[in-house]
């Protein structure tokens, strides 16, 4: 092997310079305010560096692979990062800051995000458990970072307790398939494995696993109360982009090495499917609280997800791939607005949006256009992806599935109305007056906002990932 | 850019420039500059397509073709024939007459012309579109505005109504979707490639399974649009709540796209699934013609009064288009324009009436003639044309259909329309009721002697609608030829 090989690796070792970069700044820099900018600033080089053309290969005899697909996919989670940093930059600076905790701040988010890459560029269950464990441990202390707030202690728990339950039964799972297979190989497992009860059960235990991290029913109890609890920027990491992580993975290792499982992998989840989009959704009708309104929201929207998976080809693979990528910018745009009022009223309940219209257009603006992309109605993104996960499911002859789904895009669209009736709808005394955001949450907002608009409309962009789809 | 495709980009542009307006006044001019140069626009297309018509005869003239989603083989098609052409010209009208009527909407004005517009640019998308997916999306472009137009600027129990309408259509498109992919997925039945385009999948032989099985879903999908029974309840709680200018939008424009869905889509694709499924739902048809007209009666709200009266007329139309033969489709057509003009007129009159009175409650109403005689004298001349009579265009609409409808020799359709016509003798009693207690009489209140008469705007504005009315009464032929040639594929493809 020799140098120019490491350069598949060039996402994961930019990112890691970044990094060590950080901890470099920290011990040299007096400024901590100055170190906010700088962190994002190298983050940016970073994101745009990711755009520059990649080769496809595998390293360490296939324990680590790159293709355009997963290129794409670490450049969609690179941005939503980016976007993630930027609205929560004001965020940082109040509350992280004069705790002279920035820095891990930034060091936790983005070894995070490298277990992700590992995670999703792995070709054995080895470099995928590494992954795995690498992007969840660091979120659980992101997750309490409001140490004094005991809601965030407390969700910090949760998520730890919940992600090691889940993490210890892929695990299980991953010694089950290697004790019928004898190899951890995704290829040399897919050519040896076999239907058998032992095989299905380590299957079973290992969908288990990721099931906790897409938070699919009835695996999705942890994930209001931790949304709740943990900082919103960190709500917003956890619903898209380390769900769209695990979605990717999933797919990987559904399509490539569980083929044997066909039969058993549509009905487990037809099943689950249905289970996530109706549980999810009924139970976001009645919630006050944005953040956990959002938590169920984003449960249901994985349900959806299940639906492109399911048709397991090339137009399922390319369907999920632009519908995460979709949602990574909706529900960016969503969590913004969420954030960007919180920190300056401090109100996170949906009756505290009454009148929001009156008083701050703009936000209520793009929060409409996040909330319309969610339910999906044209023309932004959101009816685009929607619409193509439900012809992939379609495409194989779903179509009491895709009529179901369709029936809970009405359900859906009933609360995400219900905030634009808060919004516009309602005039109120205690309407939360005019504010001006700071410019990193601008920035944030406005590039979600141009995910929103532009992603569906341009179709270009489809073709490009259709092409790609290839596992 | 074709003659088509700005159909949208001119509403478009006028959004832009809305975004930018300062106040009601900036905003007005705006929006009716830019419909009146679309209702310009749609009177120039009636005479290019009768031009393109004499060098032309394929089923759809000044297509345009572009290819949107590749690997879907989804495309951005315009075209129009006939039909679309007369809706075109029906929408243009009735949304420059909202423009008018909504001359003094004092509450956030620039969003209201937005959403109003916004609603237009749907209409017109629907209208213009020969591929599913396109239409689709302008389809529910044009439903989702409802929910703000109702809710912010309704009147009564607006956000129940609101939520109740956006979701019952929103509801239906769910099933629309499913009806649409279904289509696709068996467009490729002769071997072809999977294709949105309607005039390519009208050359499909679509197994019958799948149109006995795509049928009702896609029919039920549009009908409910069309306010069909027992799916029309959204229809009068929804008229009721909202402002005079979106109920005029609505039951003028957005309810015929129901009717055009289920024609161009459910019935020209699944010819087959049309027949299997045609009597079923001419009993649906039936009982909505006649429950409706027998709601009227009892009705007191003048808006409820004309809501019902919709659901009555469309299902009529509904009832025209399963009768499965040239006459009725001919009178479903111009039924659907007469009832798209004449309930807008009723709906601003209705307004006004109410902006003057502050009530729509026609027990408390009373010799309203001798106070605002030209209102009045509309209100009894839209109340004519609605029962019928000859002269307007409701009776051309209806004398065709009941002249197709007989065509029918066995007893199930004699049935249906001895019922259907019936319930006209109904129409007749809930109209005169209205125009006896409201108009005639003493004045029943003393704060009703003096009420402001029509300003020029509100004039200008019923005066539009009120000249189609008589044009398609008294001459109907141009229409008529209009219509009659573009029926052909039609009949081919269900033969």
């Amino acid at each position: 092997m020799n140098i120019e090989n490491f350069l598949l690796m060039r996402q994961e070792l930019v990112l890691l310079a970044v990094i060590l970069l950080l901890i470099i700044g920290e011990i040299f820099s007096n400024n901590k305010k100055g170190l906010l900018n700088f962190a994002i600033g190298i983050f940016v080089v970073h994101t745009v560096i990711g755009f520059l053309p990649m080769q496809e290969g595998a390293l360490f005899g296939g324990m680590f692979k790159s293709t355009s697909l997963i290129h794409l996919f670490k450049n969609v989670l690179n941005v939503g990062v980016l976007i993630i940093l930027l609205q929560s930059a004001d965020w940082i600076k109040e509350k992280v800051v004069p705790e002279h905790k920035s820095t891990e701040f930034f060091i936790l988010m983005f070894s995070s995000l490298l277990g992700m890459y590992y995670m999703i560029s792995a070709g054995d269950f080895l470099m995928f458990y590494l992954g795995l464990e690498l992007s969840a441990l660091p979120i659980a202390a992101l997750i309490a970072f409001e140490t004094y707030k005991r809601k965030s202690a407390e969700a910090g728990i949760k998520f730890i307790l919940s992600a090691a339950l889940a993490s210890g039964t892929s695990l299980f799972g991953v010694s089950l398939l290697y004790a019928t297979t004898g190899t951890i190989h995704f290829e040399e497992v897919a050519a040896i494995i076999s239907y058998s009860n032992l095989s299905l059960l380590g299957f079973i235990f290992f969908f288990t696993g990721l099931a906790f991290k897409i938070s699919l029913v009835p695996f999705h109890f942890w994930t209001a109360d931790v949304y709740e609890g943990a900082p919103i920027g960190i709500a917003s990491y956890l619903s898209v982009i380390s769900k769209g992580a695990a979605v990717m993975i999933l797919m990987i290792v559904l399509f490539t090495v569980m083929k044997p499982f066909d039969l058993v992998t549509h009905n487990l989840l037809y099943i689950v499917a249905l289970a996530t989009m109706f549980i999810g959704n009924l139970f976001a009708l009645r919630q006050q609280n944005m953040k956990r309104f959002l938590a169920f929201s984003s449960i249901a929207q994985a349900g959806f997800i299940l639906l492109g998976i399911m048709s397991n080809d090339q137009l399922g693979v390319a369907t999920v791939v632009y519908f995460v990528g979709i949602y990574v910018f909706t529900n960016l745009a969503a969590f913004g607005v969420v954030q960007s009022i919180s920190l300056q009223s401090g109100k996170e309940n949906m009756d505290d949006y009454n009148g929001l219209y009156r008083t701050n257009p703009k936000l209520s603006l793009v929060m409409m256009l996040a909330l319309f992309s969610l339910a999906g109605i044209p023309p932004v993104a959101g009816f685009f992806g929607k619409f193509f996960l439900f012809t992939a499911a379609a495409s194989q002859g779903m179509y009491l599935l895709v009529f179901l789904a369709v029936v809970n895009v009405t359900i859906s669209l009933y609360y995400y109305l219900l905030v634009i009736r808060a919004m516009f709808l309602r005039k109120s005394e205690t309407a939360i007056p005019y504010f001006e955001n700071k410019i990193y949450m601008k920035l944030g907002l406005v590039l979600a906002v141009i995910g929103i608009l532009f992603i569906g409309l341009y179709s270009p962009i489809y073709d490009y990932i259709f092409e790609i789809s290839k596992l | 850019m074709d003659i088509l495709t700005l159909f949208v980009t001119v509403p478009a542009i006028t959004i832009l420039i809305l975004v930018f307006t300062k106040n009601l006044k900036q905003a007005r001019i705006v929006s009716l500059v830019g419909m009146t140069v679309q209702a310009l626009m749609s009177f120039h297309l009636v005479y290019a397509y009768f031009q393109e018509r004499k060098i032309n005869d394929d089923i759809m003239v000044f297509v345009k073709d572009m290819t949107w989603f590749e690997h879907f083989n989804i495309h951005y098609i315009v075209g129009v024939d006939g039909i679309s052409v007369a809706m075109i010209v029906l929408s243009s009208i009735v949304v420059l007459a909202g423009v008018l009527i909504s001359w003094k909407m004092e509450d956030l004005p620039k969003e209201f012309f937005i959403s109003l517009i916004v609603l237009a640019t749907g209409v017109f998308g629907f209208f213009i579109s020969t591929d599913l997916f396109t239409m689709f999306v302008f389809y529910e472009i044009a439903v989702i505005p409802m929910y703000l137009l109702i809710g912010i600027w309704g009147s009564g129990p607006k956000e129940y109504s609101a939520m109740k309408l956006t979701l019952m259509l929103m509801g239906a498109s769910a099933l629309l979707l499913v009806g649409i992919l279904g289509i696709y997925f068996n467009s490729g039945a002769d071997g072809g490639a999977l294709t949105f385009n309607i005039l390519e999948i009208a050359k499909v032989n679509i197994p019958v399974e799948a149109q006995k099985l795509f049928f009702p879903i896609t029919f039920i999908g549009f009908a409910v649009l069309g306010a069909m029974f027992p799916f029309h309840t959204w229809s009068p709680d929804g008229h009721a709540s909202a402002p005079t200018a979106v109920s005029m939008l609505h039951a003028g424009v957005l309810m015929k796209l129901g009717g055009y869905g289920v024609f161009r889509i459910a019935m020209y694709l699944l010819p087959e699934g049309a027949l299997i499924w045609s009597d079923f739902f001419i009993v649906l048809a039936v009982i909505g013609v006649f429950y409706g007209a027998l709601a009227a009666v009892k009705q007191t709200d003048l808006k409820y009064i004309n809501a019902y009266s919709s659901v009555s007329h469309l299902g009529m139309v509904l009832f025209a288009l399963l009768m499965l033969n040239r006459t009725s489709w001919n009178g479903a057509i111009l039924q659907s324009l007469s009832h798209g003009f004449m309930t807008a007129m009723f709906f601003a009159l209705i307004g006004m009436i109410y902006g003057r009175t502050h009530t729509r409650d026609v027990t408390k109403l009373g010799g309203l003639l001798k106070v605002i005689p030209f209102i009045s004298v509309m209100y009894v001349i839209a109340g004519l044309a609605s029962l019928g009579l000859p002269g307007f265009s409701g009776f051309m609409a209806e004398m065709q259909i009941f002249v197709g409808a007989f065509q029918h020799e066995d007893m199930f359709h004699r049935v249906a329309t001895i019922i259907t016509v019936s319930a006209i003798v109904v129409t007749a009693v809930y109209i005169l009721r209205v125009v006896g207690m409201m108009l005639m009489g003493p004045v029943k209140n003393a704060e009703f002697e003096n009420l402001p008469k029509a300003t020029w705007f509100e004039r200008a504005g019923v005066l539009l609608l009120l000249i189609p009315i008589v044009f398609m009464g008294m001459t109907p032929i141009w229409l008529s030829d209009m219509i009659r040639e573009s029926l052909q594929p039609f009949i081919e493809r269900m033969m």
